[in-house]
């Protein structure tokens, strides 16, 4: 058993708050995303899980124990590094059985379980060959098949695709989830990449300035974003936000924007409303639906233009002061300057808070 | 851009043989036969080679064991040297801390006083320490002047090695200790050799401090200095030592090759 | 969850600090306060009191300052310093723009003219010796060809500017080298995307290095000059191996002074004024580049 807990963790290098007052609960053999900006303390959680950073308060416990005071190789981790820091001056196989050589694990044994952990990543013909020779994409396997062969309680990955070009990431990234699927241990993995964060994880930890703003599945996080922040760091267009007024009309929750009336569906409610009826109406381009005649629940608004990205297209909008970005089909024609009206799906309309940004709506 | 290589190629051509010339002179006096360096019409190329030249010199009273005090005050320096410079070194490359920029601006100004200046001092202060004319005391003196390059080396040296190795290696399992013992000296090996044979070519080339700080036990540079001023060496001696302190220097500079930037690439600020 | 929860307050201490550097320069520190500082405040000492009485007193640099070598001491120290620290920074660029044109064999040609930084002034002194002694290379390059019949004495006190200048191509030979290792590196520091910007905007070769090089490479130009300056100030074997007593500097007083007369105290005073000069050039180059610094952000 390995779940981990981390408990009010404090960092500060100076003045620098890298970590404020983080505490996670991540369950044994789950996959956990810690997902931010740069800068926002996912590196310096990950290194403190591993040992490599020393903590000003807080306490981390794995699989019951509390390892807080334990160096890195005491804490049944295994780590993934961004620059995968496969020791240059070994051969492959010697990079592999490092941590089982200083374990003092039986040369047969050695012998076995890197053989089991090439075959898993496909590295087998390359064990006598120095990192030199290897290319980049060979290099990142070297240091999965290092750590796995520890059959480590935890698996701490630090970006481990962010060094390999796109297309290599794309296989790597599902090479990563079939690999996890067969070694099972608790997986942490630190991203800047939303989209390699919304594939691989079972839960993602969205952090900003040293905090968990939401800690959720990737759909929850997609689909409900916990703030403006989250909505906006997620997606790609991210989520549109544009300002509107919150009334209740015949007794329904009722969204007032440039004459336009959109109507919530009776189920949902308010957590919080704000005292003038200013909110945040968030809404995912593929959740807009463009006409071209007007209607009550349908916004006014100008085409500015319109992308094609492959499979759909992309279409800007301009709403009063707001840039709005729809997700349209390919066979969808229209020009510069065009006056259209856009229908949002009620059921998928977020409501945040216009001064903090946090969501109101349930 | 055939006439821009010509202009290339002919100021190699010059300006090497205006390098090489005198070393390669250098060796044909010390192989040539006493009487041709006295004759006139004086011949460049002797008619034979002979080792006589250098045998008179190796025999010379003293010499042999100037060679030999020069050899164990190199040793003794690069031992001192790196005891002392290269956690200075680790420390510059692996730490933050304040006053980091204090520390290198001093070791840098050891760059800018060098021998001259500490010799006659320390002379007086070795006397009544108990370290005048002993070979420690020399290499004492050559291991303060080689600390700005030994630190710099090695610290340019341990920049160039990932910490994310020894992290690496401590998170597999090894102590701090272990993770720099088996991952980054093994790495660090040829630039640390690199700064003890330019330790080594300092020491052994030093005559200054030398000559000051000796009396009985000469080094070879101090020797030779010593017999030209006081004894008056004939020319034969003098060509012949020349040649025999500049081999060393051949060897070194090869084998420290690829560091010879890093040596003098530090700039004032 | 099996831990006991909270009930010890982790007591971390806050905003330790890391001694681990501290102790780890620690060693170098204390050694050149021992071997570099004390030596250093010790030849001020020296060189202001009496040798007999240990009295405070101007005596040794009154006795300096009378001595017959003591002008030309510093007259011969600047003169071989002002001719030869130019033609090192000149030839050492030189050489320094040749192995960064990249040419098929720069990097033999970096090695050999590299050489020399491995040789003492002694063996340098030595080694032009044999060709500028009376029967030396030199001459026998002039008699093969025919332009001296008797072998010339180039080494005499008759001719002090030929002495000088056996000195001053002996110090070019030998310490070009590490200038030319300053600039080359600092020329390595230069992106090529300046040169290739200033070849797209037309720019040729000589307004290249003119315009871009040059201003580019100064700070390392102004190492190069002032430890090139610095260690003019120790020119000592080269001269004694060339030019014995005939051509008195400063480095070379003070060991006259020290192992002939016996006076650890006025050598002190040479090895002070050594200080003083080192230490005010260094100031001087210093200011200068500061000056300019401020000039070109303001």
């Amino acid at each position: 058993m390995a779940e981990i807990t981390l408990q009010h963790l404090r960092k500060t290098y100076g003045k620098v708050v890298a970590i404020k007052d983080l505490s996670l609960d991540i369950k044994d053999g789950e996959f956990l995303v810690l997902l931010g900006p740069s800068g926002c303390g996912k590196t310096t959680t990950l290194r403190a899980l591993a040992g490599l950073e020393m903590l000003d308060r807080g306490r981390v416990i794995i699989g019951g124990h509390d390892v807080t005071a334990l160096p890195p190789g005491k804490r049944g981790i295994a780590m993934v590094f961004q620059s995968y820091a496969v020791f240059p001056h070994m051969r492959v196989y010697d990079n592999i059985v490092f941590g089982l050589r200083m374990r003092g694990v039986s040369p047969g044994e050695q012998r076995k379980r890197a053989e089991e952990g090439a075959e898993l990543l496909q590295i087998a013909s390359l064990f006598d060959r120095y990192p030199a020779q290897l290319s980049g994409g060979q290099r990142q396997r070297v240091a999965v098949a290092r750590a796995i062969v520890m059959q480590p309680d935890v698996l701490l990955m630090d970006e481990p695709l962010s060094n390999l070009d796109a297309l290599l990431r794309l296989h790597m990234r599902a090479e990563l989830k079939r690999i996890h699927r067969e070694v099972r241990s608790t997986t942490v993995y630190v991203t800047h990449d939303q989209v390699e964060a919304l594939s691989l994880g079972d839960r993602i930890a969205v952090m900003l300035e040293g905090e968990i703003v939401q800690c959720d599945t990737p759909a929850r996080i997609y689909n409900a974003p916990a703030n403006r922040f989250v909505g906006s760091f997620i997606g790609s267009p991210p989520m549109n936000f544009l300002s509107g007024t919150l009334r209740t009309v015949d007794g329904r929750l009722t969204i007032e924007r440039d004459g336009a009336r959109i109507p919530l569906p009776p189920a949902r409610k308010v957590t919080a409303a704000p005292a003038d009826g200013t909110v945040l109406v968030g809404i995912r381009p593929e959740h807009i639906e463009v006409t071209a005649a007007p209607a009550p629940e349908a916004l006014p608004g100008r085409v500015v233009v319109l992308e094609p990205i492959g499979a759909q297209q992309l279409l800007t909008v301009r709403v009063g002061d707001d840039i709005v970005k729809v997700s349209t089909p390919p066979e969808f024609q229209a020009d510069a300057g065009q006056q259209i009206w856009l229908r949002f799906n009620p059921d998928r309309i977020r409501l945040m808070d216009a001064q903090t940004g946090a969501a109101i709506l349930s | 851009m055939t006439l821009r290589r010509l202009g290339i190629y002919s100021a190699v051509v010059v300006i090497s043989a205006w390098v090489a010339l005198p070393l390669v002179l250098i060796t044909l006096a010390a192989f040539s036969p006493r009487e041709i360096l006295y004759a006139w019409p004086r011949r460049i190329w002797p008619e034979r080679f002979t080792l006589d030249t250098m045998l008179f010199f190796v025999r010379s009273a003293g010499v042999l064991q100037s060679v030999v005090n020069s050899l164990i005050v190199a040793v003794l320096t690069i031992v001192l040297a790196f005891l002392i410079s290269a956690p200075t070194g680790y420390a510059l490359a692996r730490y933050r801390f304040r006053g980091r920029d204090a520390v290198q601006l001093a070791i840098l100004a050891t760059k800018m006083f060098p021998a001259t200046v500490l010799s006659i001092p320390l002379a007086v202060a070795f006397i009544r320490w108990g370290l005048y004319d002993r070979l420690i005391g020399v290499a004492i003196v050559h291991a303060t002047l080689s600390i700005p390059f030994v630190t710099v080396i090695v610290s340019s040296v341990f920049v160039g090695i990932s910490y994310e190795l020894e992290e690496a290696a401590m998170t597999l399992g090894s102590s701090r200790l272990q993770a720099f013992l088996r991952v980054t000296i093994p790495m660090a090996l040829p630039g640390l050799a690199a700064a003890a044979i330019f330790t080594f070519v300092l020491s052994w080339n030093e005559v200054f401090a030398a000559t000051i700080l000796t009396l009985n036990n000469r080094t070879l540079p101090a020797l030779i200095i010593n017999s030209v001023v006081a004894a008056g060496a004939p020319l034969h001696y003098r060509f012949a030592g020349g040649f025999f302190m500049v081999l060393p220097a051949l060897i070194i500079i090869l084998l420290i090759r690829r560091y010879l930037l890093t040596l003098w690439g530090v700039t004032v600020r | 969850m099996v831990v006991a929860d909270a009930e010890l307050p982790q007591v971390a201490p806050r905003g330790r600090v890391d001694w681990t550097p501290y102790l780890l320069v620690l060693p170098t520190l204390a050694f050149l306060g021992v071997f570099f500082v004390y030596p250093m405040a010790q030849a001020i000492w020296l060189s202001l009191t009496d040798q007999q009485s240990g009295a405070l007193s101007l005596t040794n640099f009154r006795r300096m300052g009378g001595d017959l070598y003591f002008i030309p001491a510093i007259r011969y120290s600047i003169l071989i310093m002002a001719i030869a620290v130019p033609l090192q920074v000149a030839l050492g660029l030189v050489i320094a723009l040749l192995v960064n044109s990249r040419f098929r064999g720069h990097s033999a040609f970096l090695y050999l003219t590299a050489i020399p930084i491995g040789i003492s002034d002694l063996a340098a002194g030595l080694i032009w010796l044999s060709i500028f002694t009376e029967r030396g290379y030199l001459n026998a390059f002039l008699d093969a060809a025919g332009l001296a019949a008797q072998p010339i004495t180039f080494l005499t006190y008759e001719h002090t500017s030929w002495l000088i200048g056996a000195i001053v191509v002996t110090e070019v030979w030998r310490a070009t080298a590490i200038v030319m290792l300053i600039l080359l590196s600092g020329l390595q520091l230069i992106a090529k995307d300046y040169h290739d910007t200033a070849s797209i905007f037309g720019a040729g070769r000589w307004q290249t290095l003119r315009h871009v090089t040059l201003p580019l490479l100064r700070p390392s130009l102004q190492t190069a000059l002032i430890i090139r300056t610095i260690l003019a100030f120790q020119l000592f074997a080269t001269v004694v191996a060339l030019a014995g007593r005939q051509i008195p500097v400063l480095a070379g007083e003070a060991y006259f002074w020290y192992s002939l007369y016996r006076s650890p105290n006025v050598a002190s005073a040479y090895a002070a004024l050594i200080l003083v000069l080192s230490a005010a050039i260094t100031f001087g180059y210093l200011r200068l580049l500061r000056q300019r610094e401020l000039e070109m952000t303001a």
